[in-house]
């Protein structure tokens, strides 16, 4: 399958003259499109990027029918594992298999290391600036931040004042979106620091990809990343709670709302891949401030919570009172130093989509450096100026609602009906602080091979961050890909599917 | 409160297991009840109808529907597709499904498949029109998946903890219903016990022995001649024969044994009152039992089986605090 040697250089030769382009384009790619978007793929038609080269080969030389087969193989294979999400706010089938795209997407290893530093330090300033907000608040005093959108802001927990966490470590598990503008660089979209989810899908997809193209796989000498599961175990590990005293290694579990949430697939993946105990509120209970769960052979101490709980459910005598999700008294063992929760408590604070127009600031005031990896413009609409720029451009831009992830929530200026935007608009003058705009950006985009044929389709990068004893990025990430034609949403949610990230090595 | 241990099962785990077997065995009981019922009635005159069905409503601890007639079709559906009734078959396989779903990852996925398969194999029937036209291939068919099941489990899943759990519920769950269904039995068909018997209560017997798949293998011991002595020690005494209560009571014995090792807690109640209730049976007489009336000694096993379960609840899956923390 392996394109020989000479056969490529043949092919190069050919490409390299323009107007011979658009007759090379035979079959996978006969209707591929181009755009002022930043193609993943090609430099320019017809002609792939070097790092390319030897997968457009592949698929020119290989009978659109057996991609068509491994494909139907791969779908299979999802559905058997149960590879599945729930869509929230639809009543009827609400369980979906995760759309994957058997067309890699790939990354050169110095594109990647730019990526690496850039997100290790923006999680390392993230991390200063929660510490700082739920102690001393020096950067609110010193007024790079506005005091009032730290607390004005729904996600930040009072109760979490004068708290020191393990290491200082507030977000030890972080998935970052990326975005890849028209000029080719890279730039944050937005952070998650609560509860970001996807990994398995990053882990699934490899282990499809590599049963589809295993030479070209190897040909290509693309980073691993089947040790993410031990090096996120490695990570909570390190999270020891401050009382923890014990010559064994501290008890980590994995604490789930239950099988009705939209990641439960996630959830028992990644306890069964670190070889942990999948619990529910219900198998944990808090005595004396220790908590415990409830085993066959007794009450078994828990020293770490990797809990994919939401704040606001965690414990209902902390915070919201009618959860069941959650376990009553938690908080208290947390204040007090016998349990640890990755990520720590308030965190959304810091993945507030207001508060993410300042992480360049806040990137410069705790580490006097530049930042790596640009923030995309972002109007706040508190300031009337901007506000009003936005009221008169809402057809060209994008609206977020603050608090809101997964896709949820926003207007897309450019698709939007009238009636949607009379409808954000006067959402945004009701509650100025809980939205912010952006222009509407180009996505890159990448050949998915959808209906038998590559064509192109926007994509981003969710890299997952681990901090621990130090900062691990497992080389990859999920590429989340808007299958619908010209859409520019990418989240699961909203028909969006997900292909396999290879980094290569240097 | 025990110290660090390879293993960890969560109690919500090994509950789900355990309910999950029970409820199996459970569906597993009635198909075969009603399907035998069924066929016995073909023999019988039509009239002989609504006192048998009480016989079998009682034997399933299936309280008889007010205000309705006693009738083949209406009552065949109550036990089996009414989902209303927490005891049908269907409800049965519904809840065992629904207790393993929850602990999926804890099992081999071919027994999550099988059993899935199973539930919307009763569940096409339930919505079919044909709906139990028919009977005999539906009731074989929620036997053979239940079976078949349990074979899967044996081979594919590691014979730790939570295998014997799911032994566990099987076995507790079967002591009971067969003994029930020998004093139901007894108390309606009080013949001299050591007559053969003939005519008409004959199949009644035959009835009897083939509700607890254990016809042939009777005949194999003592011959077609049914003596209520011999049936009555073959389905409580027999050590080696799988539906009898001393075989189930042996089983549940030894996952219990086994978990009380594993778990680290031998010296707990739930072994004690099944070793006692083990050693019991295995110096019971038969003249002995039935002298002083096979009603009151199979309540008996049934209170200290209901004993066995509640110990087990109280020992592995809903402890107090205080109690776990003061050990």
């Amino acid at each position: 399958m392996q394109p020989s040697r000479t056969r490529t250089r043949g092919l190069l030769r050919r490409i390299n003259l323009p107007e011979s382009a658009q007759v090379l384009f035979r079959p996978p790619f006969r209707n591929y499109q181009f755009d002022s978007a930043y193609d993943e793929m090609f430099e320019a038609p017809g002609i792939p990027r070097p790092h390319y080269r030897a997968l457009f080969q592949t698929l020119l030389d290989l009978p659109s029918e057996e991609l068509r087969k491994s494909q139907q193989a791969a779908e299979l294979s999802f559905l058997h594992q149960g590879i599945t999400f729930t869509v929230y706010g639809n009543s009827e089938g609400t369980e979906r298999v995760f759309p994957n795209d058997l067309l890699p997407r790939i990354i050169p290893h110095a594109e990647w290391r730019k990526i690496e530093s850039g997100l290790t330090q923006r999680i390392a300033a993230l991390n200063l600036f929660l510490e700082d907000i739920y102690h001393n608040g020096r950067i609110l005093a010193d007024g790079i931040v506005p005091k009032e959108l730290v607390y004005t802001c729904r996600h930040f927990r009072r109760e979490m004042r004068g708290l020191n966490v393990p290491r200082g470590i507030y977000v030890s598990i972080c998935g970052t979106d990326l975005v890849r503008l028209p000029d080719g660089s890279f730039a944050v979209l937005e952070d998650n620091l609560r509860v970001p989810s996807g990994v398995s899908y990053m882990l699934a997809n490899r282990k499809v990809l590599k049963r589809v193209f295993p030479t070209l796989f190897r040909d290509y000498g693309v980073c691993p990343v089947d040790h993410y599961a031990q090096a996120l175990l490695a990570t909570l590990r390190a999270l020891t709670p401050p009382n923890f005293s014990s010559r064994h290694e501290p008890t980590v579990v994995l604490l789930t709302p239950g099988v009705f949430n939209s990641a439960y697939f996630e959830h028992t993946f990644l306890a069964q891949q670190m070889g942990i105990e999948l619990v529910e509120g219900r198998d944990l209970l808090v005595h004396d401030n220790v908590v415990y769960m409830r085993t066959t052979a007794g009450l078994r101490r828990v020293d770490v919570i990797y809990r994919r709980v939401d704040d606001d459910f965690l414990d209902p005598l902390c915070f919201q009172r009618d959860s069941s999700l959650g376990v009553p008294g938690l908080f208290n063992a947390y204040r007090a130093g016998n349990v640890s929760l990755a990520n720590a408590i308030g965190t959304g604070v810091a993945d507030d989509k207001a508060v993410y127009a300042y992480v360049p600031a806040i990137i410069r005031y705790y580490l006097g450096e530049d930042p790596i990896l640009s923030n995309v413009p972002t109007y706040m609409l508190t300031d009337r100026t901007q506000q009003n720029y936005v009221l008169e451009h809402l057809d060209e831009l994008v609206v977020k609602a603050v608090g809101e992830s997964g896709g949820y929530g926003m207007l897309i200026g450019p698709q939007s009906t009238a009636e949607q935007r009379e409808d954000f608009r006067s959402r945004i003058q009701a509650e100025p602080r809980n939205y912010i705009a952006q222009p509407t950006l180009s996505l890159s985009r990448a050949p998915c091979f959808l209906d038998g044929e590559a064509q192109a389709r926007h994509v981003d990068l969710r890299p997952y961050i681990l901090y621990g004893e130090n900062v691990t990025l497992v080389p990859g990430g999920l590429t989340r890909v808007a299958l619908r034609r010209g859409s520019l949403v990418v989240n699961s949610s909203q028909g969006g599917g997900s292909k396999d990230t290879w980094v290569l090595r240097a | 409160m025990t110290g660090h241990r390879e293993t960890t099962m969560l109690s919500r785990v090994a509950d789900n297991l355990y309910w999950m077997s029970r409820y199996l065995e459970r569906a597993e009981h009635t198909a075969r009840l009603i399907d035998v019922d069924l066929q016995l009635r073909l023999d019988q005159s039509p009239t002989a109808g609504s006192d048998r069905w009480l016989g079998l409503l009682e034997a399933l601890q299936v309280p008889a529907p007010e205000n309705v007639p006693l009738d083949a079709e209406i009552l065949t559906h109550l036990l089996t597709l009414d989902r209303a009734n927490p005891s049908s078959i269907i409800s049965c396989v519904a809840a065992a499904r629904e207790n393993l779903r929850q602990v999926r990852e804890q099992c081999s996925s071919e027994m999550w498949e099988q059993l899935n398969r199973l539930f919307l194999q009763v569940k096409s029937t339930a919505s079919s029109d044909a709906g139990l036209a028919d009977s005999h291939g539906f009731f074989r068919a929620v036997q053979d998946g239940a079976h078949l099941f349990q074979g899967i489990a044996d081979s594919t899943m590691s014979h730790g903890e939570g295998w014997h759990y799911i032994q566990l519920g099987r076995f507790v769950e079967r002591t009971e219903a067969v003994a029930r269904l020998i004093g139901a039995h007894f108390s309606r068909f009080p013949h001299p016990l050591d007559q053969p018997v003939e005519s008409e209560e004959y199949l009644e017997w035959v009835g009897l022995l083939k509700s607890c798949a254990a016809f042939q293998a009777y005949c194999k011991a003592h011959t077609a001649e049914l003596r209520p002595l011999r049936v009555a020690e073959f389905l409580l005494l027999n050590p080696g024969f799988p539906h009898s209560v001393a075989f189930s009571v042996d089983r549940f014995h030894a996952a219990l044994t086994a978990i009380a090792e594993l778990t680290e807690r031998k010296a707990e109640q739930p072994v004690r009152i099944a070793g006692r209730l083990r050693a019991t049976l295995s110096f019971s007489q038969i003249d002995e039992i039935l002298a002083s009336g096979a009603t009151a000694y199979v309540d008996s096993i049934r209170w200290q089986c209901a004993q066995a379960h509640a110990a087990i609840q109280q020992v592995y899956f809903d402890y107090s605090v205080e109690s776990a923390l003061v050990a």
